[in-house]
């Protein structure tokens, strides 16, 4: 006999935990938007700090504007918004988070050189471009590379734009950089490089780098 | 969240486990007090029918004595027993070694021509005269109290069959003990298909039968070599209700080696998906009870299951590796902890792997009270993690190879 009762009482009870299921996963996954978003905010922060300190200190010795702190978590924020890209996909609110993220590239790069010319310094920074579809084969191999670079160069500070984001500023700094769509493409000390290169030759491109603190 | 061919097929699968879990579990809670007064039975159990128990050999000279002293041992009444050893046509010494109870009143011993299982069975059938009859595998060992425990179901009129509890013989090796908590595993779905009438197997070792089965529903048949699961299927069929007798223990001898374990599993599964197959109409049906709306289903979409979420593995470890591959040679060795042990942002939180959890939460809790069934208590030992470590790996090798068997129609092999 048929106990048609119990059969909808397990059937509930599983939509239930379904439903909590969705519930604890979307929970988490906001969370971790937000987690990004404070990260930003608080990246975003440190640049207007950095730059209207730059602008108090534009009249005192290099010194005192180099000792003023740089935000550094910019690689953190990559990081996760490349895994939460692949966790994701592109979701509304990852593509508002990597827009947000490509301006504080930008406006950390500009700083940068500002303070890096009024010491008469050569920053240590490459300005990469890949792609996220499947035209770019060896993107994948580029992110590992760049990766293993700001290991072992903690100094050296690698900005990563994604080329088919569709944002103003970064199509501003795509056509003043001459940057053609042929990916993976980085920009070193002013130059253009296309295609895969590797530690040894990014080494090459910048010799600063055996001078700049190692974290080996 | 993007939900692909795969992602909506794997929500099916959870789901459907999950509510097989559910269901299981919500049957235990219902039950758990008649558990306790089934074992109380026996004490007063009012006749002793008479049994024929078969003994159907095929190349057991190491291991037939022994099943046949352990019948010679059951606690019943000796004019109520009898054993029949059949000798299918064994080329090793079984014969032989049967001689030594040709004195012995209670056995009988036959020998005739190799032709497989079921006709051993039914050969031995054509000259029962007894009111029940089973079968013991020569691999397979009762304990004392077996048959007593199994008897006392058949004075409900409507039972025609009771199958037993299967535990292993000293179980040791990696492989045995994993074995062990799948047999214990058994014995708790078993017992619960036991309350939902929906038993679809008879196991092999020491299933007991009323004649009349046999006298209605004709003998055994050869059914891809799991004549237990076609006969049960059979009965189910013809509305026979078969309980589980979960006090009666029978002993059997696992395979300690993984090609011999592989082969046997692959039979398994090949019978029942071919039997599955064969009785397809019973699918759906509400006249067949649990057994047609659910657990015939169920089972089959496990096997889909169990096999597609070993795809998925598989194609993520390839993935995995392979990218792991293209970093070593692009930047060589860079040892990290896993990100998520120092960021809790890393863990996997997609909708798959929290909903992954909760069944792997569900498959514990059955583990578990299983656990309790069969060893009346519940203790966490190595043999839990061989079998957390192993099935996953082990079950989709002899899954798939049974699919391509059945899809292929390639014969199973006994060993």
């Amino acid at each position: 006999m048929i106990d048609w009762r119990k059969y909808f009482i397990s059937f509930v009870i599983t939509i239930a935990i379904f439903a909590t299921a969705i519930f604890i996963s979307n929970y988490l996954e906001n969370q971790k938007i937000a987690d990004l978003k404070a990260i930003q905010d608080q990246v975003s922060v440190d640049i207007l700090s950095s730059e209207t300190q730059y602008s108090l200190l534009e009249q005192s010795s290099c010194t005192d504007v180099a000792s003023s702190t740089i935000p550094t978590e910019l690689g953190t924020i990559q990081d996760k918004l490349t895994y939460s890209e692949q966790e994701q996909g592109k979701s509304s609110d990852i593509l508002a988070l990597k827009q947000e993220y490509s301006l504080l590239e930008i406006k950390d790069y500009l700083l940068t050189q500002k303070i890096f010319q009024k010491c008469g310094k050569t920053p240590l920074s490459i300005i990469y471009f890949y792609s996220t579809d499947n035209t770019c084969a060896d993107c994948q191999r580029e992110g590992y590379v760049l990766d293993a670079l700001r290991e072992q160069y903690p100094t050296l500070r690698v900005y990563s734009f994604d080329y088919n984001l569709d944002n103003s500023a970064e199509k501003t700094l795509i056509a003043i950089m001459k940057v053609k769509n042929n990916l993976p493409a980085m920009v070193v000390k002013g130059k253009v490089l296309y295609g895969f290169q590797s530690v040894d030759d990014l080494q090459k491109a910048m010799p600063e780098l055996k001078t700049a603190t190692t974290s080996k | 969240m993007g939900l692909s061919f795969a992602n909506i097929l794997t929500y099916i699968f959870l789901f459907a486990s999950l509510n097989f879990e559910i269901f299981l579990l919500i049957t235990y809670f219902e039950t758990r007090g008649e558990v306790e007064k089934e074992k109380e039975l026996v004490k007063n159990i009012s006749r002793f029918p008479t049994v024929t128990v078969i003994v159907p050999c095929w190349n057991e000279q190491d291991t037939v004595s022994k099943t046949i002293y352990s019948l010679l041992d059951l606690n019943y009444p000796k004019d109520k027993l009898k054993i029949m050893a059949i000798n299918d046509g064994s080329t090793d010494g079984t014969f032989q070694v049967l001689q030594e109870f040709k004195n012995n009143p209670q056995v009988e011993i036959y020998s005739k021509e190799n032709g497989g299982k079921h006709t051993a069975l039914n050969f031995a059938l054509g000259k029962a005269t007894s009111e029940l009859i089973g079968c013991l595998d020569a691999d397979s060992y009762v304990d004392a109290e077996a048959l007593k425990n199994i008897v006392v179901y058949f004075e409900n009129k409507e039972i025609m069959a009771v199958a037993p509890s299967v535990k292993l013989w000293k179980p040791k090796n990696i492989l045995e003990l994993f074995q062990k908590v799948e047999y214990g595993f058994g014995i708790f779905t078993r017992k619960m298909f036991h309350y939902m009438d929906a038993i679809y197997i008879t196991p092999g070792p020491f299933s007991i039968f009323r004649k009349e089965v046999f006298e209605k529903l004709g003998g055994y048949r050869e059914a891809h070599k799991t004549e237990d699961i076609e006969l049960a299927l059979r009965m189910q069929k013809n509305h026979f209700r078969i309980a589980h007798a979960h006090e009666a223990i029978v002993y059997t001898v696992p395979p300690n080696k993984i090609r011999p374990l592989l082969k046997q599993r692959v039979r398994w599964s090949h019978g029942f998906i071919r039997n599955a197959f064969d009785y397809r109409d019973m699918f759906f049906k509400k006249e067949y009870g649990n057994v047609g709306m659910f657990i015939l289903p169920i089972a089959s979409i496990s096997y889909a299951s169990v096999i597609s979420v070993a795809v998925i593995s598989v194609v993520n470890f390839f993935k995995t590796a392979h990218d792991k591959y293209i970093q070593y040679t692009t930047v060589g060795i860079h040892p990290h902890l896993p990100k998520m042990l120092t960021d809790w942002f890393y863990i996997n939180t997609q909708l798959v792997a929290v909903i992954a959890v909760f069944t792997f939460i569900g498959s514990l809790a059955m583990i578990i009270v299983s656990r309790k069934m069969s060893e009346d208590k519940f203790y966490f030992g190595l043999d839990l993690l061989y079998y957390l470590a192993l099935y996953m790996v082990l079950a989709p090798i002899w899954m798939s190879k049974a699919l391509y068997n059945a899809l292929f129609k390639v014969k199973a092999s006994w060993r």
